[in-house]
């Protein structure tokens, strides 16, 4: 059986399914959170690397090395936050989060 | 089969397994390592590709920096990690659910709408490509023409990013001396100096020579 | 030859008395400090009224003899749209009797006053009142338009409402004058409905214009329906005349009015303010004669008018309100005249009843200060000994009500009986029944009250309520005459009770004088016309009367009256026992003031109490004010649960909606 782009498309699918999954899951932990927001990220570049290469357009891989820099100056500054969060409420529990409840 | 769809299906499997346990790990440093382990198989999924430049630039900027800065934050922090474990599994059933719904929905959009099957045309002409142009000079003529200004951009935004974490997190220094220099010019002469009427001269007690004091001046 | 009046004249004659009244009201009372005192007050108000009389008598021979004729806008003071208002004067045959009727009285009741409200703190006050009331009066009869007309109609309501209740302390004179001023009310709403109806499709509030355009608006329908418009406005303008003029039902307030001084029932309640309602309709004949239904109306609210209230007027024991009732039934035959379009027949009645009507509420007046304050006429009796003046006159003014032939009453009344009869209405039939009828118990309340209060036994010590309090309560004392500003003005009165009619019914009924003032249609309304046929002069009238119904029945009246209360005193209680339901039915006025206070007055206090629980505070308040904000509290404490706080809530409802976008456009599209 050869590969075909939708073999890449459905990996990633369950790739941001899973992630999707995380972020629901994972009340108390927020550092998980973040990660699970790096995995969905993953799954758009992979989705983005499989239809370059299957459409011949180079495009696509600019497009992922631009998500690639935000991704990683997104992640700095999540954690910076975080880092802050934690001085101040000395837990990463993300149930404790809701000052702005209405 | 052949060689390169078993890799294929091995790499996929190995990802989707690290990208589960990422989401259940117990302790938040597996968690860590599982998602460079699943950075890992992308890599290589995208070296199948043909997306090296990518493939290393993900191993090597992603998984060499930031998760290795994931993986600091999660040990710098105190946590206590059984509490933040409980009522973990409580609200499985829905979010499977809703990534079920999701997944399914991608995929019946993405392959309704590109019924790609078999290698495709361009993939031959890439081929060749990738013989005698390399993936990197490829990505490289392109960037560095078409796509100037936005590169420009997102070395503006790594900057913009670095000066953000820094100033989140920066600490006044408690031993420091440093006044602020708005404060400086923002101050007022009532605030520095009181003036207070004495009379002016005092009936000194007697027998005792007082001297006579006209006005106090407080710094 | 027309002579045109000078306006400035006709200006004075009401000018005259608001000035005094102003002078007394301000400088006399302690709202300006007291700066004159009663002498000054009295002194100033006669004079002015003397003026305004003087001038009448002037105008009104002018007018007369001289044909002059005077009709002209003095100033208009608003002009809106094509609307003018303005003050201006009508001087006519009508209008000059008017004034000469309204300043005589008012002059005897000056006069009067002076000697009546001797003891009285609020003197000052009361001159002022009544010549304002004067005042008001006479611009109402002098207008030449109907805003004017208005003015003068409210203004005298409003002085009839101050003067009820003079004695402000008195809870039942407050209840008299609200009542009073409420019942008015309801006629000026009718009135002011027809004024409107007239300047809506004539266009002017000018007498003179409107009359012209009558033709016209006589062929057109209310708008969406099949009544005829003229008929409308007919009846509004009667309402109006029947709450000032107390007809049936508006009458309510008159009885009731007598809680205020003697005078003013003889100035307003009689002569004046309730004849208004008759000289305005005599005014508008010229619309009410294109309206038959309308003439109907009034002929039949007139006959029970006539009737029933002379009804009431046998039971009464209280001294002024049995001429209260009285004056309500004369009320009623003026109001039956005016049906008959017999409008100066009507207006010839209004001038020999304010008259005699004055004359007996003044002696009606001078017998309570007689017998010291006592208002009773089951403890009076044999007082013609000691006050001779007001018995001769009293007596005087009774023959005249009950019309004895030759006197004032005689021809007024007479006319109106023949006018009815000659009328071919179809309500004539039931209203020439009511007027005879009304004949012999005119005559019967009369001479009852004037054998109770001047013949038979003295019964002033059998009171079982004597009057205490009064500081003179050492000996019994007798009654005694009147001072001489009390009886003078009866005796003045009591000459055109006597002869007025017998001067003036030529000229006022078949004579020129009503040209151009009264309008009848003859051919349609010809009573007056066959009247005239058959009038060969006063005294031929008179000898022609000892024929007729009407002068043995009056007769009958009389020696009814005699037997029952002198010769038979214990008849009338024998009558009572025997037909107690009718004397409970009667004492109660018919119960029309239980429904008007408990039907009408408790049913307009239910509503808006009902509008204020239940509009108000129920609708408005609770469900619109409070029901808004409770609805948009509500609102929000629903889709405030949306706000969670919590980033996987959120997470998830980003994803949510991108699904649902997903799914619509691409599937759904």
């Amino acid at each position: 059986m050869t590969l075909t782009l939708g073999h890449f498309l459905s990996l990633g699918a369950m790739l941001f399914a899973l992630s999707v999954i995380g972020i629901f899951l994972n009340r108390k932990n927020l550092i998980v959170l973040l990660m699970a927001i790096e995995l969905m990220l993953l799954a758009v570049n992979t989705n983005f690397v499989a239809f370059s290469y299957y459409l011949g357009d180079m495009h696509g891989q600019i497009f992922v090395f631009f998500i690639l820099t935000v991704a990683a100056a997104e992640s700095a500054i999540g954690l910076a936050i975080l880092v802050l969060l934690f001085r101040n409420m000395s837990s990463i529990n993300v149930d404790e989060l809701n000052t702005l409840k209405g | 089969m052949d060689v390169k769809t078993g890799l294929f299906y091995f790499f996929s499997i190995v990802l989707l397994f690290a990208a589960f346990r990422v989401i259940t790990a117990r302790n938040p440093v597996y968690a860590v390592l599982f998602l460079v382990l699943a950075f890992f198989q992308a890599a290589a999924i995208w070296i199948l590709l043909k997306a090296e430049f990518l493939a290393i630039a993900l191993v090597l900027v992603y998984v060499g920096a930031v998760m290795v800065l994931f993986l600091f934050v999660v040990m710098m922090l105190d946590i206590n990690i059984d509490s933040a474990r409980k009522g973990f599994w409580k609200h499985f059933p829905l979010a499977a659910f809703m990534g079920v719904l999701i997944a399914l929905e991608m995929a019946a959009v993405l392959m309704g709408g590109f019924r790609v099957s078999e290698e495709p045309h361009a993939v031959a002409v890439l081929g060749q490509k990738s013989v005698e142009l390399s993936n990197t000079r490829e990505l490289g003529k392109l960037l560095y023409t078409q796509y100037l200004y936005p590169l420009e951009i997102a070395a503006a935004i790594l900057l913009v990013a670095m000066i953000a974490a820094i100033a989140l997190t920066l600490r006044e220094r408690k031993d420091s001396k440093h006044i602020s220099p708005y404060d400086q010019v923002r101050v007022k002469a009532k605030d520095r100096m009181t003036v207070v009427k004495m009379a002016a001269t005092q009936v000194a007690a007697i027998g005792e020579p007082a001297p006579a004091h006209t006005e106090e001046n407080k710094a | 030859m027309s002579q045109t009046l000078s306006a400035s004249t006709l200006l004075a004659v009401p000018m005259a008395p608001l000035l005094g009244a102003v002078l007394a009201g301000i400088l006399g009372t302690k709202f300006g400090g007291n700066w004159i005192g009663r002498r000054m007050s009295h002194s100033l108000t006669i004079l002015g009224v003397l003026l305004a009389f003087i001038l009448s008598a002037l105008t009104l021979k002018s007018v007369a003899l001289e044909g002059a004729h005077f009709n002209e806008t003095l100033y208009t003071w608003m002009v809106v749209g094509g609307l003018k208002m303005e003050i201006g004067f009508l001087i006519d045959g009508l209008s000059a009797m008017m004034m000469c009727v309204v300043t005589f009285v008012s002059l005897m009741v000056h006069i009067y006053t002076v000697g009546y409200m001797e003891e009285d703190e609020g003197y000052n006050r009361f001159f002022a009142y009544i010549s304002l009331f004067t005042f008001a009066m006479l611009m109402l009869v002098m207008s030449n338009n109907m805003l004017q007309l208005f003015f003068g109609w409210e203004a005298v309501g409003l002085v009839s409402y101050l003067l009820i209740g003079f004695w402000f302390n008195k809870p039942s004179a407050i209840f008299a004058n609200m009542k009073a001023f409420l019942v008015n009310r309801v006629g000026d709403f009718g009135f002011i409905l027809g004024i409107g109806l007239i300047v809506a499709f004539a266009g002017t509030l000018n007498y003179a214009e409107a009359f012209a355009k009558a033709g016209d608006l006589a062929k057109l329908s209310f708008p969406g329906t099949d009544w005829m418009l003229i008929t409308v406005i007919c009846i509004c303008l009667f309402i109006g005349a029947m709450g000032k003029s107390a007809q049936f039902p508006l009458h309510v307030w008159l009885p009731d009015s007598m809680e205020g001084p003697t005078p003013i029932s003889a100035l307003i309640h009689a002569a004046t303010m309730v004849t208004a309602g008759i000289f305005m309709v005599a005014r508008m004949s010229p619309l009410f004669e294109l309206s038959e239904t309308a003439l109907n109306f009034v002929l039949v609210i007139g006959a029970i008018t006539a009737l029933f209230m002379g009804f009431l007027g046998i039971i009464q024991n209280d001294i002024k309100r049995v001429v209260a009732y009285s004056t309500l039934s004369q009320l009623g035959y003026m109001t039956v005249a005016l049906g008959a379009s017999a409008y100066s027949v009507a207006v010839f009645h209004l001038m020999t009843h304010a008259f005699f009507k004055a004359l007996l509420f003044l002696a009606a007046g001078s017998v309570i200060m007689g017998v010291h304050h006592n208002q009773d006429i089951r403890w009076m009796g044999g007082l013609r000994k000691y006050m001779p003046i007001t018995w001769i006159t009293s007596l005087l003014g009774s023959l005249a009500l009950i019309g004895t032939p030759l006197f004032a009453g005689f021809y007024s009344k007479d006319s109106i009986i023949e006018a009815v009869h000659e009328s071919h209405l179809p309500a004539a039939g039931f209203a020439s029944f009511a007027v005879l009828a009304g004949v012999f118990i005119t005559a019967f309340y009369s001479f009852r009250l004037y054998f109770l209060v001047f013949h038979g036994k003295e019964r002033f010590d059998q009171n079982p309520d004597a009057h205490h309090g009064h500081g003179h309560h050492t000996e019994h004392h007798e009654p005694h005459e009147s001072p001489w500003v009390v009886t003078v003005p009866l005796i003045l009165l009591a000459i055109p009770s006597v002869v007025i009619g017998f001067m003036t019914i030529q000229p006022m009924l078949f004579g020129e004088f009503f040209k151009g003032a009264i309008f009848i249609n003859a051919e349609k309304h010809a009573a007056l016309e066959e009247m005239a046929r058959g009038f060969h002069g006063p005294v031929q009238m008179a000898l022609h009367a000892l024929t007729t119904a009407p002068f043995w029945l009056a007769l009958a009246g009389v020696v009814t009256a005699y037997y029952m209360y002198m010769i038979n005193p214990a008849l009338p209680a024998a009558i009572k026992a025997r037909v107690l339901p009718i004397y409970t039915l009667l004492e109660n006025k018919y119960y029309l003031d239980w429904f008007n206070e408990n039907v009408l007055a408790r049913g307009a206090r239910a509503l808006g109490t009902g509008l204020w629980k239940g509009g108000d505070e129920y609708v408005i308040d609770g469900a619109l004010v409070n029901g808004s904000w409770k609805m948009v509290a509500w609102v929000s404490s629903v889709v405030r649960r949306a706000q969670t706080g919590y980033l996987y809530h959120y997470a998830l409802a980003m994803i949510m909606g991108i699904f649902v976008l997903m799914t619509y456009f691409v599937w759904l599209k």
